[in-house]
């Protein structure tokens, strides 16, 4: 293809690319999200291509592989154009019905559609599923539309109009003070108005020129995949947020360190940067507007710290990521010691909407300081597992209840553990908070990039704050004492207590702690990574004290405080446990109440999976 | 005859001799070997003209690099948040049991080696168990005998 040359020659390409579609009188639209993939959407993929081209229709029907459309619990998922039909937990078995009743005739098949768990209804058209009626998707509802490796997908959905209006009808200036008034603040934790940092690196003097702009999605928070969606199912959004944002800043070089936990990511990306660049989009001259600039991608090692800005920098530059004191912004020496502007996926990702649609109406959407949408992964103990995006200033009781469907098996709700490590554990009296970048702050936790963990009753919050210690202490780089050496106290700390050999004076030694590793720490990993213990020390000071007096958990969960028995009363003698135990520690005959020798058990709880009748008690 | 170019030659071919590409160049490095061999780390740091403690000091900071040599199978747990908070712990635990190592650690026999990663970004189905690139979703610790149990009985060694 040749290049494009001018505005009106890409919108030449974009009317040429929707004519061509005209043909299709439907689209099918398969999820290959993490979720999906995970349960094989690949085969029902090929199998529904191979069965179009067999029906010879493929003329007039598109089979399309799509990056995460969000609702991961209901796997693998797909939906059909122009109708606007939703199936859920599809199989292979399910191809040739789907292609002949509903890709052929129009018609919805009721066994795949979603069931709405209160009214038992069947719900046909995926706007009226619950799950996503509630949501705002302004950047996740075009993932559907996309192959990520057809640049044609993003184009016949207006994509890169933003870029032409930024380059042809702005002034760079005007570009950040748009952004400015939009409000756009950083989605990757912190909340830093993306507008600032832009200013200060289009303000700083490059001594050859050269200025970068970066893209951070080394998505390190566990429990979070929002990034890895965005990029990998629509990755031309995220690159013209880059270059509309590269021309503001004054930028011709652009990095993405993307981590290599997510190889799928990677391939997509390298295939829509060829695409860019074989179309002018990337390169010299852009669309003749005499902007240059390219992107390169940057492969991470799998060190959480990369994520902080000077660490990554580091790591492209080939070095070992540690970050360093920040007395010099990187806006001035970042990368190869030049002028740089780091944003997270997501930040990239909302500047063409902004630049499409202006600032007055992008800020129509929130709340007064935190404007936009955020997309979360609602992950954990929850009904609807998946990516869900709101308008800023929900509460998390909505995002929770309304669009999650509450805590299964007839649980209950204890806590959402909101901005990974370095976020915070919010109890049920404080659902009503809304997600908002200060009023979670507030709350004594952090928006951070956007995993939300809902928690139940067989979660303990003592134990959960020694996981995210004992994380860190895994995660940190070792250059600052205050991290290095207070995390492993913490950790020693926490051990104890979960151990049952906590003393009560050992909590005021952890808040001690926690003040210095956030007064002294050199990294925002150092300074936030108390906030979990903290928090859960605020909220349910009562787990930590039980464990401490009384040697109990009341979750089940940490193994020295608890027991595992069985009732001979509701024992049937089965033998089932007895097989199961990997240690041998279940004596019985068949048909004979079993016994469980407390000497032998490890407290792995497998008798407790393994018993149908409820006779295994763990106290 | 031709000789066949070392995986350091053809890794530093494919992405250039600049110091940015070594990360690259390590994990292209690792998947032929399993791991990172000292050879390898000397040629590497030679044909990019950095010291060979540059080289060294990244292979060992970061963790998806390894010097020490892998199992043919790899079972790798995920310890995510959400994993966790649905009994990854407990799959862990059992992993580790029936294979006879700590994670992080390789069998005697060089058959399978244990790996934990944070998060594999799959939350929907955890807790996930992959085994050799396969996922295995909503994982207890009963289920784990009989997965590595199946790699085993082809490997001929149940």
């Amino acid at each position: 293809m040749a290049k494009i040359k001018s505005p009106a020659m890409l919108e030449e390409y974009r009317n040429e690319i929707l004519r061509k579609r005209e043909r299709y009188t439907r689209v099918i639209s398969l999820c290959g999200g993490p979720g999906c993939h995970a349960q094989h959407c690949n085969e029902i993929y090929e199998a529904v291509k191979k069965a179009v081209e067999k029906n010879g229709s493929s003329e007039s029907v598109m089979v399309r592989k799509t990056g995460c459309h969000g609702f991961c619990e209901m796997g693998p998922i797909a939906v059909i154009q122009p109708e606007g039909i939703f199936y859920c937990k599809i199989s292979l078995e399910d191809v040739p019905e789907i292609v002949e009743r509903t890709l052929e005739k129009g018609e919805a098949i009721e066994r795949l559609l979603y069931s709405d768990p209160e009214s038992e209804k069947a719900i046909i058209k995926e706007s009226k599923v619950p799950f996503y009626a509630k949501q705002k998707r302004l950047l996740m509802s075009m993932n559907e539309h996309i192959d990520p490796g057809n640049i044609e997908d993003y184009l016949a959905q207006g994509g890169y109009r933003a870029l032409v209006k930024a380059l042809f009808e702005m002034e760079p200036l005007e570009i950040i003070d748009e952004v400015d008034k939009a409000g756009l603040r950083g989605r990757g934790g912190a909340g830093f108005p993306a507008a600032s940092k832009w200013r200060a690196c289009r303000k700083a003097i490059a001594r050859d020129g050269i200025k970068y702009v970066l893209c951070n999605a080394d998505e390190g928070d566990p429990g979070a995949y929002m990034d890895r969606s965005l990029l990998e199912g629509n990755p031309h959004l995220v690159l013209e947020g880059m270059l509309i944002g590269a021309y503001g800043i004054g930028a011709t070089e652009g990095y993405i360190y993307v981590r290599h936990e997510y190889p799928l990511t990677v391939e997509n990306l390298l295939i829509a940067l060829d695409q860019a660049r074989e179309v002018g989009l990337l390169g010299k001259n852009i669309l003749g507007s005499g902007f240059d600039f390219d992107i390169k991608v940057s492969i991470g090692g799998g060190a959480f710290v990369c994520g902080e800005s000077t660490a990554l920098m580091a790591s492209i530059e080939g070095r070992i990521g540690e970050p360093r004191v920040k007395h010099i912004h990187t806006a001035e020496r970042g990368l190869f010691n030049r002028p740089t502007n780091l944003n997270n996926v997501e930040t990239w990702a909302n500047v063409p909407l902004i630049i499409n649609q202006g600032a007055v109406k992008y800020r129509k959407i929130g709340t007064k300081t935190s404007t936009g949408t955020k997309i979360f992964s609602l992950v954990g103990s929850i009904n609807n597992t998946g990516l869900v995006e709101v308008p800023m200033g929900m509460t998390l009781r909505e995002i929770i209840f309304d669009i999650g469907g509450g805590v299964p098996k007839g649980r209950k709700f204890k806590a959402v553990q909101t901005g990974g490590p370095s976020g915070g554990c919010i109890p049920e009296s404080l659902l009503d908070t809304p997600v908002d970048f200060d009023a979670l702050y507030d709350v004594g936790s952090m928006m951070g990039s956007g995993g939300m963990i809902v928690m139940d009753e067989t979660t303990c919050m003592v134990d959960i704050a020694r996981y995210f210690v004992d994380f860190l202490c895994d995660e940190s780089c070792g250059k600052c004492v205050p991290c290095r050496e207070g995390l492993k106290q913490m950790l020693f700390i926490l051990e104890d207590i979960t151990q049952g050999r906590g003393s009560l004076d050992q909590l005021e030694l952890l808040k001690e702690l926690a003040e210095v590793m956030r007064d002294t720490s050199l990294c925002g990993l150092g300074q936030t990574a108390a906030n979990p213990v903290l928090s859960t020390l605020h909220y349910f000071e009562e787990e930590y004290i039980e464990h401490i007096k009384k040697k109990k958990c009341r979750a089940g969960v940490c193994k020295p405080l608890i027991s595992f028995s069985i009732n001979a009363k509701k024992c049937t003698g089965c033998m089932a446990c007895r097989k199961a135990c990997p240690v041998g520690a279940i004596k019985g005959k068949k048909k004979e109440a079993h016994v469980i020798q407390p000497e032998k058990c490890e407290k792995c709880g497998i008798c407790f999976e393994a018993c149908k009748y409820g006779a295994v008690v763990r106290k | 005859m031709k000789k066949e170019l070392s995986p350091e030659l053809k890794a530093v071919e494919k992405y250039g001799s600049d110091r940015t590409c070594l990360i690259p160049i390590l994990h292209e490095v690792q998947k032929e070997y399993r791991y990172l061999p000292e050879k390898a780390l000397r040629n590497i740091a030679s044909m990019l003209d950095i010291s060979l403690v540059d080289v060294y000091g990244v292979a060992t900071y970061f963790r998806s690099f390894s010097l020490e040599p892998k199992g043919k199978h790899t079972v790798t747990c995920c310890m995510g948040t959400a994993c966790h908070v649905r009994n990854s712990p407990g799959v862990l635990e059992e992993a580790k049991r029936t294979l006879g190592i700590d994670a992080g650690e390789t069998t005697e026999d060089m058959l399978f080696s244990l790996e934990t990663v944070n998060c594999l970004g799959a939350c929907a189905l955890g807790p996930i168990m992959v085994v050799d690139g396969e996922y295995h979703g909503e994982v207890t610790p009963a289920k784990v005998k009989k997965i590595i149990g199946k790699v085993k009985h082809q490997e001929g060694r149940d």
